[in-house]
């Protein structure tokens, strides 16, 4: 009996699997995306800091200004601000609103929206909130540094801070729009709609998010109502693929459009393959080498000065991070204003030895910790090759990222190789975290700066000028001073920054106008397009 | 579990009155549940200390890597991290008594939604896998001692050496390759095509039993391209262990006295192996695809990752890998359980298996 009953499953099965499957392309409406999303922990936009959680609010939320996906270089935009003023003495900012545009829910965006989710952001106060609060605004006073009259919406300032810096940070996900009356009827506890955003969502923008199930899939559908037009991808579904080698194989079959995290030997095969291209895209994040000044030996300024020739950049950047690297010796990455496009430090171990030599160091040894991520350990071997050669020991202990980021904040990791993401498209994002360190006893754990966590003494007039770039109102006046802080720090600097990250998109042909987001934003859906 | 759950019906027992007969079930039921209980409290407790003890700080996990020390010290606190570990454990007992399972820090779900839609991911998998793995494993295992250094036997005895042998994540992505990538024979990572996704009403959380129930055949046909190549994967490798463990039963028998018996009395090699012979590994064999069953529930993690099923296995891991012990420990929970239901399950198997326990 039971013999029976089970050859006849087997047969079945066998047919069943043995008869080709069908394989469509994706329909000709929708955009599918294969992408390691399983960061999302909130996608609520005064909490959201992850970046798959950005991809999503970057196109279900619209913000008073925001970049052109076709022409991201142009900066920020007007986008549901149409206009804004600066009052004379620098200390406050106008804004104008459209009028037109209608949230998801159906209810009128109104600058009365704007100014309640600007001021819901900095009482919520998460993690995201510094880059609203460092103009000035509290939990206590925002009500009256953020008002709004009729179509306008008026920002006070504590200082007259450059337009520029204002404005990148209103492109943040942070500063995003929220539907006032649809966040509020779904308040629990007077947490302003925290615990129901973070898995819904309350926006203006191009997309409604129809589903999310996390580590497994966000489903975007088309908004036809959006004021800049309805997009022509109707559905964007978002899949989680962890392994690059399965979104190699999705990308070449066609069952999806889009693969973001392809290793550069997958990168590499499926170049040849017809009907694939790949786009490579300078995001904004910098693996950079810290060197921390607790350590007696790394606090030797020759010991700096020998370990910027100790790094093989273009041996790394042609080898084993080749397409995912290049070299950017400069704390701001290429498409940030001011960013310095100058590489004093080549690969030199002769000349490292010699550093060396003369100020009298003969060898010793560091043992520092590693995140186990395949291309740090990469770097951090090379590195301890050439720091062989140079006289220097180097022990690598390998360890997850979050155990290497509790050394890290600690101030206990001697030499830190991993990167860092702007955390919004104004050059104070990495200036202030890399150049500025008014405090550096351990009790004024300031863990949010890189520079404090390599106990970095950041010199005064450094200080002084990282600041003062924040309040310079002529933008090439400031990029100028960004460029000389960073010439400042490439000279005497213990953080040394290595590579900017590139993305490789695998892309099917006919994908146009795709848009990850570049060094200063996160993805945009809208603008892509689907040809024959 | 085994032994506890075995104690209501020892070997041999005189018969005895109706009522103390019904008396001692009674006392050997509450006794089941008491161990069962006691059994899943250790295994939280020390879950528990498990990941209070390791080196990942999950509110780092929460707040991110930018937060000041107000905003951690706040998330700490919401979290109740600053409470004493005992009193941590008690209340999470408790809240698990409730049926609150607290919410996972890594999706910002209540775990109980997450495992509702992990698990029967899951479970459809690792269903179809120790189905194959039966299937064929059984008939292997039981013609390769038939047939002792014949050729069936050197085909399992070379099966079951690459199956122990070969990691799965490399015979998963070959999988892949051949059968999706070259002959497009099956669907691709993922559980569903993309114009199947969201089309079949969601009742059991298993889409080829939800596609079924909606009489859905291409979204049936189209989960069933999908599942099969993983589930394949899972029954190679409990085809593996179960033809050995069949193997190793039936020699056993084989060489027994009752068997040489039957074949003096004339009966048929088909009746000696499969009458006899068979029906006394039975029990054996049950225990053995239950255990095998049950670690296919929670261990698949790499095949989960590499055919992007968002099953229980990764869940857990992931959750352990982030500090996130809500997540782990629901997940545990469910895993003790379904260990827990499996020895039942077998246990009722013995008493229809064994003739001795009517």
């Amino acid at each position: 009996m039971t013999i029976r009953i089970s050859s006849r499953a087997l047969l079945l099965a066998s047919a069943l699997a043995l008869a080709p499957a069908a394989h469509a392309e994706t329909p000709a409406d929708t955009l599918v995306v294969a992408h390691t999303i399983d960061d999302i922990i909130s996608l609520d936009p005064a909490q959201s800091f992850e970046f798959s959680g950005n991809d999503v609010n970057n196109n279900t939320y619209d913000r008073l200004v925001d970049f052109d996906p076709l022409d991201p270089d142009a900066g920020f935009q007007p986008s549901l601000a149409t206009s804004w003023e600066v009052a004379e003495d620098g200390l406050s900012i106008t804004f104008t609103l459209r009028d037109d545009v209608t949230f998801h829910s159906g209810n009128p965006l109104r600058a009365e929206d704007a100014a309640w989710s600007l001021q819901r952001a900095v009482k919520l106060d998460k993690t995201p909130a510094f880059i609203l609060t460092q103009f000035g605004f509290t939990p206590d006073n925002v009500e009256e540094m953020i008002t709004f009259e009729g179509n306008t919406l008026t920002l006070r300032l504590d200082q007259p801070y450059a337009q520029s810096f204002v404005l990148n940070c209103l492109t943040a996900n942070i500063a995003s729009v929220v539907d006032k009356e649809t966040v509020m009827a779904n308040e629990q506890d007077g947490d302003l709609g925290n615990a129901w955003l973070s898995t819904n969502e309350a926006g203006s923008g191009a997309y409604v998010l129809a589903a999310w199930r996390p580590n497994e899939q966000v489903q975007l559908t088309a908004y036809e109502e959006y004021w800049q037009g309805a997009p022509e991808m109707k559905r964007v579904i978002v899949r989680n693929v962890a392994e690059s080698s399965a979104q190699r194989l999705l990308l070449e079959q066609g069952d999806i459009d889009v693969a973001r995290n392809m290793t550069p030997t997958d990168v590499q095969s499926i170049s040849a393959v017809e009907g694939v291209k790949i786009l490579d895209e300078p995001r904004g994040r910098i693996l950079y080498m810290g060197l921390n000044q607790k350590d007696e030996l790394l606090s030797n300024p020759a010991v700096i000065e020998a370990m910027k020739h100790l790094v093989d950049y273009e041996g790394i950047t042609s080898s084993f991070l080749q397409g995912q690297f290049v070299t950017h010796q400069s704390f701001l990455p290429l498409g940030y204003l001011g960013v310095l496009e100058e590489t004093p430090w080549t690969y030199d171990v002769e000349k490292a030895r010699q550093i060396l030599a003369d100020a009298g160091i003969e060898g010793g040894t560091i043992t520092t910790r590693v995140r186990d991520l395949r291309e740090y350990i990469d770097v951090a071997q090379t590195l301890q090759a050439s720091m062989a050669e140079a006289g220097l020991t180097l022990n690598i202990e390998q360890m997850t990222g979050a155990q290497v980021l509790d050394a890290y904040r600690a101030r206990e990791v001697p030499i830190f190789l991993g990167e860092w993401g702007p955390d919004y498209s104004d050059p104070n994002t990495n200036a202030a975290t890399f150049a500025y360190n008014p405090d550096n006893s351990d009790e004024a754990n300031a863990v949010g700066l890189l520079a404090w966590r390599n106990a970095y003494e950041v010199p005064a007039e450094m200080n002084e000028a990282t600041v003062a770039a924040t309040l310079e109102q002529d933008t090439e006046a400031r990029a100028e001073m960004y460029r000389e802080i960073q010439r400042r720090y490439q000279a005497e600097a213990p953080i040394v920054p290595l590579f900017q990250r590139i993305e490789q998109v695998g892309l099917r042909e006919n994908v146009q106008n795709w848009y990850s987001g570049g060094a200063v934003t996160s993805v945009i859906y809208r603008q892509v397009t689907k040809g024959e | 579990m085994t032994d506890d759950s075995a104690g209501g019906r020892p070997p041999g027992a005189a018969p005895s009155p109706r009522g103390a007969l019904m008396r001692r079930r009674a006392r050997s039921v509450g006794g089941t549940l008491l161990s069962l209980a006691l059994t899943l409290l250790g295994l939280l407790l020390v879950t528990f200390i498990i990941g209070r003890v390791m080196p990942i700080d999950p509110v780092l996990k929460v707040v991110g890597d930018r937060a000041t020390q107000a905003q951690y010290d706040a998330a700490y606190r919401a979290m109740g991290l600053d409470r004493p570990l005992i009193v941590q454990f008690l209340g999470y007992v408790g809240d698990v008594l409730r049926g609150d399972f607290g919410r996972s820090i890594s999706t910002g779900q209540p775990v109980a939604q997450d495992i509702a839609r992990v698990f029967p991911a899951t479970f459809e998998l690792a269903t179809l896998g120790t189905l194959i793995g039966v299937l064929i494993g059984v008939p292997l295992g039981v013609i390769a001692a038939a047939r002792k250094g014949g050729v069936i036997d050197q085909i399992a005895r070379v099966v079951a050496l690459v199956g122990y042998s070969m990691p799965i994540f490399w015979l998963g992505l070959m999988g892949l390759l051949v059968f999706y990538g070259i002959l497009g024979w099956v669907g691709g990572p993922g559980r569903q095509g993309i114009i199947y996704d969201g089309m079949v009403p969601n009742v059991t959380g298993m889409i080829l039993v939800d596609s079924a129930l909606a009489r859905d055949w291409p979204a049936f046909r189209d989960a069933f391209s999908h599942i099969i190549l993983p589930a394949s994967l899972l029954g190679y490798y409990s085809l593996a262990y179960i033809s050995r463990m069949t193997r190793s039963f039936m020699l056993e028998q084989l060489s027994a006295e009752y068997i040489t018996t039957a074949r003096v009395k004339g009966l048929s090699e088909n009746a000696v192996i499969w009458r006899h012979a068979f029906r006394n590994i039975a029990i054996p064999l049950v225990t053995v695809i239950a255990l095998s069953f049950g670690s296919l529930l929670e261990g698949s993690v790499l095949t989960e990752i590499i055919f992007s099923w968002p099953g229980l296995g990764s869940y857990i891991t992931r959750g352990l890998l982030s500090g996130d012990m809500n997540a782990v420990l629901g997940g545990t929970v469910v895993v003790g359980v379904c260990f827990v239901v499996l020895n039942l399950l077998s246990d009722i198997l013995y008493r229809f298996l064994d003739p001795r326990s009517k």
